[in-house]
């Protein structure tokens, strides 16, 4: 873990400028992408601002060789990043599933707006949580955080950043086109954590590239470039990386590649909550759609309902313990609120012998103004 | 009897020139495959050159070809299938020092890889791309490929492939590869004198190697076994100097190959441009310019 400084200061920008300037500070150098909105304009600052900080953007062919290249320059030793919306992210559905077993570190961009299919292009959406945890083929674990501001947009970049540094994967950072697009306030602070991945731990000529020495159960990365030679592949492969076609490989390795993310999830878990203390209604919501949900429980507190609040943050891997503790601290109810036809809220569900789950579901471009949410909650309490 | 209890002689054993630098327990080709080839001569020429692991990388898609990279005592990633050009211009990219060296199948590089083919020729990104041409998709069981010739009786064409094949040759030409060539997988001379010359390249340098496959191609079209394929593509082969790429015919109706060097060309690379572009960004004044027009 480094720690790096920078000028202090107070920037009004948009959700999709913060993300890549959050990019640039976490150390990418690396941006490769293909027009979509509502996430290009991610692109379009990367191409100017990379090249002032000896950094390579470059606008591939589609998603299928944006994603691939990122990896690429990951094992170059580079902090690479991606950017897109629903269609494209479809197209990087099988290489998230190779950064997955290479255990590349990258950052992937999902700007999401309507679908499916061309959708809403230019419209918000939610719809797309399920597309960023199980986009590729196989059983795997990933890493998605939630942004609900424009600082967010800045901040879980970075985080995001780290995370993929210190758990070898892709990260997904799930945002939507009104955060993409939308200005607010963003303080750039002084003094960042940046973290980089672990390094090989032994010599050149006792390495394999899949030996995890610690209880992360993260292997030291050798890139290429050095004294290292090592061979990295899609297929089942042992710690040397020989691809292995026995069911005893499958599950040794698919088991350490989900469980090295699952048994992070302390540290990876990340929401915002409020009154959870006395709370017997709990209103869960995440993204732009989270921002009404404040107000809604200041008011209905303000009239005696006990009402509390959780914004989550990061989405996958699902914080089971936050729902267990929501539970142990005594709320019947968890409403959950996503612009979705219920996505989240089946994850919620699987906590249905700790409290009811009921939901505001809707397939919509618009987030729920705290005035509906208001009324749904009326007819819950 | 199992496995472990065979008797297996270590291949550091068997004295290889080459141990160095391959990983012999990898190579998992059918015997006579000219794959196995390929990759001794690409390895031959990088050591020659004195090159170490730490100044090369290798790609491949997937595929029997896809399968070489394992070979490579380096770093070496075995991707998606069709994704090896973009990976390895990702690693070009990030370490410009490197020498990056993509070696693929036909149906890989051209069919579900083909736009990322055309547009790294374009770009004149600075990768030595090796396509193993053996006219079918090995490793699926005999398919169809962009290459297969008209008529040709693949799994998929049991009546006769109706589809014109690619010639690679002017398609590596015609999207701007810097060097192109086409040999025959059994001249490694030749194939090591191109090699060299692509490493020395500072921009998209193209191989297409033919490399028959008697399992699957052989089989279906009654070519006979490894060495009696060989010996029919030897009869074809015509070896061109100075020929332009859209004369480089593949036809083994009219049992005419045309084999040379076709496009030998000194351009500036995509990282080089790329570099350009930071001493620009970081010129306060045009960034200054850029801002105004905003
Ligand atoms: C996305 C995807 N589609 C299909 C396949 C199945 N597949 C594996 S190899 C291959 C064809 C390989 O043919 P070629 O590139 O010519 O390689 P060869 O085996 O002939 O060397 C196909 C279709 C795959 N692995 N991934
Ligand atoms: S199946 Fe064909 S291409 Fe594959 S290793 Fe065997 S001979 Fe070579
Ligand atoms: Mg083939």
């Amino acid at each position: 873990m480094s720690k790096a400084r920078f000028q202090e200061k107070r920037i009004l920008t948009t959700g999709n400028y913060a993300c890549a300037e959050g990019a640039i500070t976490a150390g990418c150098l690396y941006f490769a992408g293909y027009p979509i909105t509502p996430s290009s304009e991610i692109a379009a600052y990367m191409s100017r601002r990379l090249p002032q900080v000896n950094g390579t953007f470059i606008q591939m062919e589609d998603e299928l060789a944006s994603i691939t290249s990122c990896f690429g320059a990951s094992y170059a030793g580079m902090k690479a990043m991606t950017a897109t919306s629903g269609p494209g992210f479809s197209l990087m559905a099988e290489s998230i599933g190779l950064g997955v077993m290479l255990e590349a570190p990258a950052v992937i961009v999902t700007i999401m707006r309507g679908g499916p299919s061309t959708g809403q292009p230019t419209n918000a959406s939610q719809s797309d949580v399920y597309q960023t945890r199980y986009a590729s083929h196989g059983d795997y674990e990933i890493i998605v955080l939630a942004p609900s501001t424009v600082q967010e947009m800045y901040d879980l970049t970075i985080r995001a950043f780290n995370l993929s540094e210190k758990y070898r994967i892709p990260v997904i950072v799930a945002s939507d086109g009104i955060l993409g697009q939308m200005m607010e306030v963003v303080n750039i602070h002084s003094n960042i954590e940046l973290v980089e991945r672990k390094k090989p731990q032994v010599p050149p000529e006792k390495y394999k590239p899949f030996e995890a020495f610690d209880d992360d159960l993260v292997p030291g990365m050798a890139i290429a470039g050095t004294n290292y030679s090592f061979y990295v592949t899609g297929l089942t492969h042992d710690i040397e990386g020989n691809p292995e076609m026995t069911p005893e490989a499958a599950e040794v390795l698919i088991k350490r590649l989900c469980e090295k993310i699952r048994k992070a999830r302390p540290q990876i878990n990340d929401w915002e909550e409020k009154h959870l203390d006395d709370a017997n209604i709990v209103i869960l919501a995440y993204g732009i759609n989270a921002r009404g949900v404040p107000e809604v429980v200041e008011q209905a507190r303000q009239k005696g309902y006990k009402v509390g609040l959780v914004r989550l943050k990061s989405l996958w891997p699902f914080p089971d313990e936050l729902m267990e503790r929501i539970g142990q601290m005594g709320a019947s109810k968890v409403i959950v609120c996503e612009m979705n036809n219920g996505m989240i809220i089946r994850e919620v569900q699987r906590f249905r012998h700790l409290f009811m789950v009921s939901g505001i579901t809707i397939p919509t471009t618009i987030p729920f103004s705290p005035k509906f949410i208001y009324e749904k909650l009326m007819k819950e309490v | 009897m199992s496995p472990s209890d065979q008797i297996s002689i270590p291949p550091e054993a068997l004295g290889h020139p080459l141990i160095d630098m391959l990983n012999l327990h990898r190579f998992i080709f059918c015997p006579g495959c000219l794959i196995g080839t390929v990759i001794t001569s690409i390895t031959s020429c990088l050591k020659e050159r004195g090159l170490t692991s730490k100044d090369y990388a290798i790609v491949s898609g997937i595929g029997c070809t896809g399968r070489s990279s394992g070979c490579f005592k380096a770093p070496a990633f075995h991707t998606t299938h069709g994704r090896a050009i973009p990976f390895a211009t990702g690693i070009k990219l990030a370490n410009p020092k490197l020498k990056v060296i993509v070696l693929s199948g036909d149906g890989d590089l051209f069919a579900i890889g083909g736009n990322h083919f055309i547009h790294a020729a374009r770009r004149n990104a600075e990768i030595t791309v090796l396509c193993i041409n053996n006219n079918i998709y090995g490793m699926t069981g005999g398919q169809v490929a962009p290459t297969s010739q008209i008529g040709d009786i693949t799994s998929t064409t049991p009546y006769g492939n109706v589809e014109p094949p690619f010639n690679l040759v002017s398609l590596a030409a015609a999207a701007g590869a810097t060097y192109v060539a086409r040999w025959p997988g059994y001249d490694t001379l030749r194939l090591q004198k191109s090699i060299f010359k692509c490493i020395d390249n500072q921009g998209f340098s193209f191989i297409e190697v033919l490399a028959p496959c008697f399992v699957q191609y052989g089989s279906k079209n009654r070519l006979g076994d490894a060495v009696e394929m060989l010996e029919w593509l030897k009869k074809q082969v015509r070896i061109k100097v100075d020929w332009p790429p859209h004369q480089a015919t593949f036809d083994f109706k009219k049992g005419i190959i045309i084999c040379g060097e076709f496009v030998e060309e000194e351009q500036e690379g995509f990282s080089k441009k790329i570099e350009q572009l930071r001493i620009k960004a970081q010129n306060k004044k045009i960034d200054k310019l850029i801002k105004d027009s905003e």
